[in-house]
């Protein structure tokens, strides 16, 4: 089981990121389960949502504790809310930023973790460029896509494509396929990068 | 067709293949999204003839559901928490009368102090008002239920209510297999009322009663739930020969064969025990559920068989009786009464709090070595209940308890991150 836990805050689509993952995985053909941290969200207010992905049926119910990925859409969260409870060194790090993790004082946190799984994506300069508004969703999902391959950037298309109509779902899936570049250059340029 | 989709979706969607002709409601979470969806569907003409009425109230919902039963339309509504206690006396009614109303209950907590999220305070606060209440384990089988549900109650002239947990399910997008109009309509013939108010045939409904026959009239509701234990499984039967699926029944039991311990509950806590399960299984013990669907009317019957095998009965539920213990253990007790087996009774999730398969595993691995009281509050933090007490102890005017634990825990928690 993969478990993905998505910070933000309300009205940024912390929910609807967790959905449409669920929607991605279930599209091929996995078992999926996203779901809100409850509570009486408001507008700016910190969020949390979160989706499990499997290839057998996933019955617990229980939020996600220890998750393989986190995606944080807000940076402003860095400092008010425990992001990292329960992230092992194992996990995937994404964040929305056009920041390094240096500059976001996270390096030395995050020393130990295994560099390839841990990046920075400017989501709302994707967002602003494709959509005209600062909802970083598309581009982070496209992101985590090529960070993860838990969901092919095909099936994020579709999903956002079926939640968004018309001009809406195109832009958003612009937005995310521009994301999912952007990752595989740095990815690529980590390996160039790379002593091995 | 199997989608991925919001629990409040998918029963909304469902309760719209069952093609209700009335639907009263007044939205509170976490039912508004199943609510909203339905109106939506109404209002869109997906839903013809069907007419959704907007009232001021919970108690207004299910008075006007009450008069659209009567007058023999198939008649919808959904609530939650105190939106439920609100209506507590027409719910009451309701079944008095004998009309057929599918509710969808949300599960939440009841205040004070306010709490908007789920355990099963407000489907036991209930638990006596004649209605039929169906618990649902996944979204799947919320969705099940519903249709099932106007067939029990269209049967039997006894509403029934469909427990589905707040946010936790209602919430909860995952894969259901959402039913062809085509299946509901074969499975679900229309609505014959056994009484309506009809103008060209004038009856009343809802006569003063008084001692030469009150105790018959209630005994006869009596009976029909007796009548539902029969009809439930038999509807489940039905509903699994048309659909492939099992969904609903009175109980379902898992890897009980040989289990000395079982585990009961109800709703979708049973997943996260289904997978604590497993891990003490594999670590050797000889550990089963059973999932009780049908909590009204209850399965003695069906309970006392399942639960014949084991010694240690381990019963986590979310709610309980205060000053007593838990609700739902005490009709097991009573079930299995005489035979060797222990029940253990485990009050767990209240107004919200996580049950996690950790908390579940140190539980059963308590019982194991026998260490298990019989009530046991599951993660209750002790401390902060001790020091509450001390301040009651130490101080007339202490204030209010909601307000000191809040404090106390919300400094607690900021004092354990500057340790770390």
């Amino acid at each position: 089981m993969f478990q993905i836990r998505i910070h933000g805050r309300g009205g940024q689509g912390v929910v609807t990121a967790a959905e449409l993952l669920s929607v991605a995985a279930f599209a091929e053909g996995r078992h999926a389960q996203a779901f809100p941290s409850f509570g009486s969200e408001r507008m700016g207010a910190p969020v949390v949502s979160f989706c499990r992905i499997d290839d057998r049926e996933i019955r617990t119910r229980e939020p996600v504790m220890v998750p393989d990925a986190l995606i944080i859409q807000d940076v402003t969260l860095l400092h008010q809310v425990d992001l990292f409870s329960g992230l092992s060194s194992e996990g995937y790090v994404l964040v929305n930023s056009s920041k390094s993790f240096d500059e976001l004082g996270l390096g030395e946190f995050l020393r130990t973790f295994h560099s390839e799984r841990l990046l920075t994506c400017p989501a709302t300069e994707f967002a602003l460029e494709h959509l005209g508004r600062p909802l970083p969703n598309a581009a982070l999902l496209g992101g985590f896509a090529a960070l993860t391959h838990q969901i092919t950037l095909d099936a994020l298309d579709r999903a956002l494509r079926d939640r968004f109509d018309g001009v809406v779902g195109e832009r958003n899936a612009v937005a995310a396929a521009a994301a999912f570049q952007y990752v595989i250059e740095q990815e690529e340029g980590l390996v160039r990068a790379s002593p091995n | 067709m199997l989608r991925q989709i919001e629990g409040s979706r998918a029963v909304a969607e469902t309760v719209a293949l069952c093609r209700p002709e009335v639907v009263c409601a007044y939205p509170i979470s976490p039912q508004t999204h199943i609510i909203e969806a339905v109106g939506a569907m109404v209002k869109e003409g997906l839903l013809s003839p069907c007419e959704f009425i907007n009232v001021e109230s919970e108690f207004a919902a299910m008075s006007v559901s009450i008069g659209a039963s009567a007058a023999g339309a198939r008649t919808y509504t959904a609530t939650a928490s105190q939106g439920l206690l609100f209506m507590i006396e027409a719910v009451y009614n309701a079944a008095g009368l004998g009309l057929p109303i599918v509710m969808t209950l949300a599960n939440r907590a009841i205040g004070a102090p306010i709490n908007i999220w789920n355990d099963h305070s407000d489907a036991m606060a209930v638990r006596d008002s004649g209605w039929i209440q169906l618990f649902a384990e996944t979204n799947q089988e919320a969705a099940d239920l519903h249709v099932q549900a106007f067939r029990l109650a269209e049967e039997l002239s006894v509403p029934v209510m469909v427990c589905m947990d707040g946010f936790i399910l209602t919430h909860a997008v995952e894969g259901v297999d959402m039913l062809e109009q085509s299946v509901v309509d074969g499975f679900l013939p229309p609505y014959e009322p056994r009484q309506v108010l009809d103008p060209d045939d004038p009856v009343s409904i809802g006569a003063m009663v008084g001692p030469e026959a009150f105790e018959e009239v209630r005994y006869l509701a009596h009976l029909r739930q007796m009548d539902a234990l029969v009809r439930i499984p038999a509807i489940a039967k039905a509903f699994e020969e048309v659909t492939g699926r099992a969904s609903g029944g009175l109980l379902r039991s898992y890897r009980t064969e040989d289990a000395d311990t079982i585990v009961v509950a109800l709703g979708s806590v049973l997943g996260t025990i289904k997978d604590a399960v497993d891990i003490r299984r594999d670590a050797g013990e000889r550990v089963g559920v059973v999932g009780i669907t049908s909590f009204r009317p209850f399965p003695r019957e069906a309970v006392r068989e399942a639960l014949s095998k084991a010694s240690r009965i381990i019963v986590i539920e979310k709610a309980f009786s205060i000053g007593f213990g838990g609700v739902l253990a005490t009709d097991v007790a009573l079930v299995v009464q005489g035979s060797n087996s222990k029940v253990f009774s485990v009050v767990a999730g209240l107004g919200g709090r996580a049950i996690t398969r950790r908390s579940l595993e140190d539980l059963l691995a308590q019982s194991a070595r026998g260490d298990l009281k019989s009530l046991t509050f599951l993660d209750l933090d002790g401390a902060a209940v001790d020091r509450e007490r001390t301040r009651m102890a130490n101080t007339r005017r202490s204030g209010p308890s909601a307000e000191n634990l809040l404090r106390d825990v919300g400094t607690e928690h900021a004092a354990s991150k500057v340790k770390s």
